[in-house]
């Protein structure tokens, strides 16, 4: 694998101790705060297992959903628009903005945004767009990338925010105040939604029965953004689709209570069309743009497809031992923390991020609170196990094998050694022999970074068993 | 939780790859606290390694054989004790998930079956009671990930160790964060282990106890290393050998 300094900013990342000690606080905070909300452990129980049902059920029969999803929101006014890969949904995107002669846009939070790179795409035609929650708002001042699905801008502290406001909002006072922050982005912000020709956001569930597009926030501006402008442009990954209106409530329930330990959120959008004749506000038009970017690969494989059922709570961001130590920008990817480490590989391919799945101590955290039961130390080994082979091992020719072929040739011993039991108490008595006399390189060098020096242990345990009288049988 | 299962006259042992290279007194004891409630042990020799180093570094086939051999070593109907509960949790969860063969994956589910991690014998099948014999000490737990979640015998241990009349237990802010280990983890992101590794150490040191008990070798090896890598005033010491020290000559 290529080195893409992964080790290297996360060094960078934990020599910074502000970051860390902005990330633990707010990480403790978010769990504490879903540890109350959700106090009872067989209630979570029953409804993880049955928001697990749900997004399966969904999946289990995508294509069909997402076609009857397709004609439930043509019937509702919304166009449709489908985009096999990133490029292609910006493209439509732009496409859709330049047909109504649109200069600037005003955007809600979006993951999938993110995942296309559409500011930038948008911006090198010459359209800006302006983020209005209030976490974009700040990163994108300061030209930043989201370091948490949920919370982009959980990074900074309020210090920290302060002086970026000081310094980038013309007139803006130095406050570390957290109303007078909210006030003077309101105050920027207010302006934009008025002009604005065309408002973006994103989807956290689209219902296929009714055709039907929920958005939940807590700021009013996604409220605004899909419903202030006369043109509204959602964009979605195509596995947010549900079955039935009746699955929202549980999901819902999960998606808020699991993500920020709120019982529900300030607001809750279902748009079901454009303004209809009569109707005193609202857009005008409403798109949605269905990205795939490699979502049908993760569809297609059985075990993988449980990464879909993802409802980017972030729960497993804020219970992650490596995430709240690094954060999120030293993944280098859109999705940090356990779900980005297994999303990201398949959606950008096992040559490109493998790395990433071994970035983990497999300690299971993230599985336990995965409100969708998402077998993310499953899925981890998984992709380790495929990057390891290398990227077209499944296909037909051989490709270059993935693993250092030292290490490569140091596991086929060691499964030599651990299946010849006359090998593995040779190799013991070795180990006994040279005790602590390993020569620091490789493995041992590294692991030397952080621990003293293994010893080898120079009493051998089937001598000692067979002194006590333990038959060995 | 089922009901606990009858006493066995015997048991076999799987001493794990670190319990016979680097930990052999912690074997010796967790057999020694078996044998003193009556209960025979035997070691297979044929034992190795359960596999678990290879498959979480991404490397299944040759986890797979480590898991045919110990499938042949453990051959039998005894309970198969293992002091480690990572390895007890590769064993019992991992291993019938390994094979597609019908034959193969009968025979690791038969052995998932029998495999039992130390401290969850002692209490649920032997119901021991220990005899304190120390001196009063303080002493902190680290729950290894496998213990608490994939096997769920922490309870167990807490139970051992609430029966030693003149040890306090003093529990750990975060005692459910892993520790940093994660085997190849560890080498992988050396870094990243040993910040987390540097944090567990601070937590166990707010204690004001001395020592670390936890049941699992993988996060001795690492907390060990690290208090000594750091020259700390402390101990990582596995449930075993602190059981047996307490208790003995009682």
């Amino acid at each position: 694998m290529a080195d893409s300094g992964f080790e290297a900013r996360i060094e960078q990342a934990l020599e910074d101790e502000a970051l860390r000690r902005n990330f633990a606080s707010a990480l403790g905070a978010f769990a504490a705060r879903r540890r109350s909300v959700f106090a009872d452990a067989d209630a979570l129980e029953r409804l993880r297992t049955q928001a697990a049902a749900i997004r399966d059920r969904a999946l289990a029969r995508l294509p069909e959903l997402l076609e009857e999803l397709e004609s439930r929101l043509t019937a509702n006014g919304i166009r449709v628009h489908w985009a096999e890969t990133a490029a292609v949904g910006n493209r439509l995107v732009l496409e859709i903005l330049e047909a109504h002669g649109v200069r600037r846009v005003v955007k809600g939070k979006s993951m999938v945004s993110e995942e296309m790179h559409l500011n930038a795409f948008l911006a090198r035609h010459g359209i800006e767009t302006v983020e209005t929650d209030l976490g974009e708002f700040i990163i994108q001042l300061a030209g930043e990338t989201p370091s948490h699905i949920i919370v982009p801008a959980v990074h900074k502290n309020r210090a920290q925010i302060a002086k970026l406001f000081r310094e980038k909002i013309p007139g803006a006072p130095y406050t570390e105040e957290v109303t007078e922050l909210n006030a003077i982005a309101r105050h920027t912000l207010r302006e934009q939604f008025r002009e604005a020709g065309a408002g973006l956001s994103g989807v956290n569930f689209a219902v296929a029965e009714t055709g039907t597009l929920c958005l939940v926030e807590n700021e009013g501006n996604g409220r605004m953004c899909t419903g202030v402008p006369p043109l509204h442009i959602a964009v979605m990954g195509i596995e947010k689709v549900i079955e039935r209106l009746e699955d929202l409530p549980p999901l819902l329930r999960l998606l808020t209570g699991s993500a920020t330990g709120q019982r529900v959120t300030t607001y809750v959008n279902l748009i079901s069309g454009p303004r209809r004749g009569g109707e005193p506000d609202g857009p005008r038009e409403v798109h949605l743009v269905l990205l795939d970017n490699g979502r049908s690969a993760v569809f297609a494989d059985p075990e993988r497809r449980a990464t879909l059922r993802c409802i980017r709570c972030g729960c497993c961001l804020n219970h992650c031992p490596v995430y709240a130590r690094i954060g999120g920008h030293a993944y280098g990817t859109t999705y940090p923390g356990p779900i980005g480490k297994v999303l990201t590989p398949q959606l950008l391919g096992i040559d490109r991020a493998g790395e990433l799945p071994f970035a983990s101590t497999l300690c299971g955290a993230c599985e336990e609170v995965c409100p969708v039961k998402i077998p993310l130390a499953q899925l981890l080994r998984r992709l380790r196990a495929e990057a390891v082979r290398g990227p077209a091992a499944e296909g037909k020719s051989r490709a270059a094998p993935g693993a250092a072929p030292l290490e490569r040739l140091a596991w086929r011993a060691w499964g030599q050694a651990v299946k010849r039991p006359g090998v593995y108490r040779a190799l013991l008595a070795g180990g006994r022999w040279l005790g602590g006399l390993l020569p620091p390189v490789g493995p041992l060098e590294r692991w030397l970074r952080a621990h003293a020096e293994p010893r080898f242990s120079q009493r051998n345990l089937r001598r000692l068993l067979r002194k006590k009288g333990i038959p060995d049988a | 939780m089922t009901a606990a299962p009858p006493k066995p006259a015997r048991v076999q042992l799987f001493a794990t790859c670190l319990g016979e290279a680097l930990f052999p007194e912690t074997a010796l004891a967790a057999v020694e606290l078996i044998e003193r409630e009556g209960v025979a042990v035997v070691f297979p020799p044929g034992q190795t390694c359960c596999g678990q180093p290879a498959y979480n570094a991404g490397f299944p086939e040759e986890a797979r054989e480590a898991a045919r051999r110990q499938m042949a070593a453990l051959a039998g109907d005894l309970p198969v004790v293992v002091p480690s509960a990572s390895c007890a949790g590769m064993m019992k969860h991992h291993y019938p998930r390994l094979f597609t063969d019908p034959a193969e994956r009968k025979a690791a589910e038969q052995l998932a079956g029998r495999v039992v991690e130390w401290s969850e014998f002692l209490v649920r099948v032997l119901g021991v009671r220990l005899r304190d014999a120390g001196p009063p000490l303080k002493v902190t737990w680290h729950s290894s990930c496998h213990a608490l979640r994939e096997m769920g015998v922490v309870p167990f241990a807490k139970a051992l160790l609430a029966g030693l009349e003149r040890v306090e237990l003093v529990p750990l802010s975060r005692e459910t964060e892993c520790c940093g280990f994660g085997g190849i983890f560890s080498v992988k992101h050396p870094a990243l282990s040993g910040a987390m590794a540097a944090d567990k150490l601070a937590d166990i040191q707010a204690t004001g106890a001395e020592r670390v008990i936890a049941g699992d070798c993988g996060c001795l090896l690492h907390l060990q290393g690290a208090i000594e890598a750091r020259g700390l005033a402390l101990r990582a010491q596995h449930l075993a050998d602190f059981l047996r020290e307490r208790t003995h000559g009682g």
